[in-house]
């Protein structure tokens, strides 16, 4: 806790110039609703953590601390095999990694999460820079009009279309594909409204000056604006990888029965409801393994991420 | 520093006529139907306030704008519906311009590598393979104009390491490497230090005496103006009101409104008053000089500040004013006078030894130099071609 009370207290100059700490409760009730904050927020992960550690009684009995006691428990399922009780004893942590990745083709569902989110992003890109210059830097007939559809189309939550989209894409044929999963999401207002809303900031004569030394609009966007908008465009990765490598409910929806198809949020299901109950512990081993790439990226690309929000990347 | 002389390889010097250019953005009218003949090799600088049309003019001159109505022609060839990159024309722009994701060397190869290699040739890395020669030659184009400006060791920087003159310099790098028919320049040293534009502006100088190719320069600061360019003009509102040498539109300016954009500082306007048989009346003094009795009523007088000197005592030739402000230059000191109510500010060049003794709230009399003072009409306009000066066929001229 002494952590806590040194960011608490306000950190001064005093006059003789040496660092002192001085007690400030406005700043201790800040820190003290953050870590309120903090810990309602990270509980779920600390229970995800926990489970997909400790074995199914401790699970149930809710013993064990973080990581449970590590004690070799029987593995009924392998029993049920015809194997001798001796040999089915596993170590909870052990066990629940590999059921994991055992029961279910969790590395396939990893694989298509991957390539998945990569197209979608990929070609959420491809349209949304173009449509973003032309909105930024283009002057033509209806570009405010354009705009305020852009702006429109941001409220619409994207559960009221399903429906005439699952209709669509099941006449086209096109349910249980790679194609489901990704042509619904290629079209991101949210990208092209940030976009645009960076692409404001690059001043026009960088844009003449291209114009100048002979580039045409579309080399324009990819060799200039691509380029400066680096930052930004990080942001809008980690604003889609997450939302769609996250996504339970479209997956849900288009694949129907292919598992070869299944992304990393519906390898979560094989675990639930089976005829031997829950198997919780798997389960969290599953699920911290589909978070943990993201969690990884954004500690990798955290800085840039920020500066990409708050759209100061150039000068 | 030293510019050698470009290659006489591609010796190219353009022309460039502009013929009833007009734009409008909107309902606002920013360019009234402009006429403007740029010579072959000359510096001309457009010169006037913000908002008067000097950079609408140049980026129509560059391609980057459409004229409403108006031909614009380089060399004799018309080129309106040729796009900026094929008029082989270089414009450095204020805020520099420079791609910030390329180093100094890239940023200075762009226009090469997209005017002279085809797609295939600039593919990352098959390019360099299918044509090395071209290649070479154009990272021996971008080493030979970082030499002369003196940048080569800055070539492998990105332009966020560079300092403002660093960057300033690889913009007109980027300019040059080119070699352009015609340089155009958007205030290209507003954002740089005082004492780093000052010194740029006898390098801009230099450069196109050296390159002897045609400058456009665009400017909102007179002295840049007057200090650099071969030929001068001065915009407002929409309007070119005066084009001419540096010198004769300092001399003679042929509106009110030119006499008082030009020149630092300003030029005193006095009210005057013409009588039925042309004689001037200005500060209960009489003038020597008479203009067209067409031209009774009243009448400003302008007299710049080099034009007046102190005076030892009151006469009926001086004019008496309170010293409120002294500018001390170094070399000059600029007197402040309040005179009477219908005149306000006199502002009065002064040598530092006959100002010494001065001090604010004095009381100081002033006379004029004879012969130096210019008149101007209600109108604003120039009136009295009798009283001009040696050049004054120059300046009627270029009225006319």
């Amino acid at each position: 806790m002494s952590d806590a009370t040194a960011t608490a207290a306000v950190r001064e100059r005093s006059s003789d110039d040496q660092f002192v700490l001085r007690w400030s409760s406005r700043e201790a009730l800040k820190h003290a609703v953050l870590i309120v904050g903090a810990l309602i927020v990270l509980l779920p992960f600390y229970v995800m953590l926990s489970y997909s550690f400790k074995s199914p009684s401790e699970i149930m009995t809710n013993t064990g601390g973080l990581i449970g006691l590590q004690e070799p428990f029987r593995d009924d399922y392998c029993v049920k095999l015809g194997n001798a009780a001796e040999d089915c004893m596993v170590t909870p942590v052990i066990y629940n990694y590999t059921t994991a990745f055992g029961k279910a083709p969790l590395l396939r569902y990893l694989f298509n999460g991957a390539v998945v989110t990569a197209s979608i992003f990929f070609i959420q890109v491809l349209i949304a820079l173009p449509c973003a210059y032309a909105l930024a830097k283009l002057k033509w007939w209806g570009r405010e009009f354009v705009f305020s559809m852009v702006l429109f189309c941001l409220l619409i939550p994207v559960h009221a279309i399903a429906l005439p989209l699952y209709i669509m894409l099941s006449k086209l044929g096109l349910t249980n594909s790679y194609a489901a999963l990704v042509i619904p999401w290629t079209i991101s207002v949210f990208g092209i409204f940030l976009m645009r809303q960076f692409f404001m900031t690059v001043p026009d004569d960088l844009i003449d000056a291209a114009r100048m030394d002979g580039m045409n609009e579309f080399a324009i966007i990819w060799k200039v604006m691509l380029p400066t908008a680096v930052p930004a465009l990080l942001a809008f990765a980690i604003f889609s990888v997450v939302a769609h490598w996250n996504d339970y409910f479209w997956p849900r929806i288009v694949i129907t029965g292919n598992r070869e198809l299944f992304t990393p949020p519906l390898g979560l299901r094989e675990f639930k409801g089976d005829a031997d109950g829950d198997n919780f512990g798997p389960m969290m081993a599953t699920a911290t393994i589909i978070v943990t790439p993201l969690i990884v990226a954004f500690l990798i690309a955290q800085r840039r991420f920020i500066e990409g929000i708050t759209l100061s990347g150039m000068k | 520093m030293c510019w050698p002389n470009s290659n006489g390889a591609r010796a190219t010097v353009a022309t460039i006529t502009l013929t009833r250019i007009s734009k409008s953005f909107g309902a606002t009218r920013v360019l009234n139907d402009i006429d403007l003949d740029i010579q072959a090799g000359e510096f001309l600088t457009l010169v006037g306030p913000s908002g008067c049309g000097k950079s609408t003019l140049l980026r129509i001159l560059a391609g980057l704008e459409e004229p409403n109505t108006g031909e614009v022609r380089i060399d004799g060839r018309t080129v309106n519906a040729v796009r900026a990159a094929d008029r082989n024309l270089a414009m450095v722009f204020q805020s520099y311009a420079l791609y910030p994701h390329l180093t100094v060397a890239e940023n200075m190869m762009t226009p090469l590598r997209l005017r002279d290699l085809s797609w295939r040739e600039r593919l990352p890395v098959a390019g360099p393979l299918l044509a090395r020669a071209k290649h070479k030659s154009l990272r021996a184009q971008v080493e030979e104009t970082a030499r002369i400006l003196e940048i080569e060791p800055l070539l492998q920087r990105k332009p966020g390491q560079l300092s403002g003159g660093q960057r300033q310099r690889v913009a007109l790098g980027r300019a040059m490497v080119r070699k352009p028919v015609a340089f155009l320049m958007d205030e290209p040293l507003s954002n740089l230090d005082a004492a780093l534009r000052v010194h740029m502006r006898s390098e801009l100088a230099e450069l196109h005496s050296d390159l002897g190719t045609t400058f456009v320069y665009v400017t909102h600061d007179q002295a840049e103006a007057l200090t650099m360019s071969t030929r001068m003009a001065v915009m407002m509102d929409g309007d070119i009101l005066q084009l001419d040498s540096p010198q004769a539109i300092y001399e003679n300016p042929s509106d009110i409104r030119v006499a008082q954009f030009i020149g630092s500082p300003k030029i005193n306007i006095l009210p005057g008053d013409v009588d039925s048989d042309g004689r001037i009346s200005v500060a209960g003094m009489t003038l020597a000089r008479r203009v067209s009795a067409a031209n009774r009523g009243a009448i400003s007088v302008g007299l710049r500040p080099e034009n007046l000197k102190l005076a030892k005592g009151s006469s009926a030739e001086t004019i008496e004013g309170t010293l409120v402000y002294r500018e001390n230059l170094g070399s000059d000191l600029y007197l402040h006078l309040a005179i009477g109510e219908n005149i306000g500010r006199l502002i009065v060049r002064a040598a530092p030894h006959e100002a010494s003794g001065l001090n604010v709230g004095d009381q100081v009399f002033v006379e004029r130099l004879r012969g130096e003072a210019i008149f101007f009409g209600a109108d604003g306009k120039r009136v009295g071609a009798a009283g001009l000066k040696s050049n004054g066929a120059d300046a009627a001229r270029a009225v006319a």
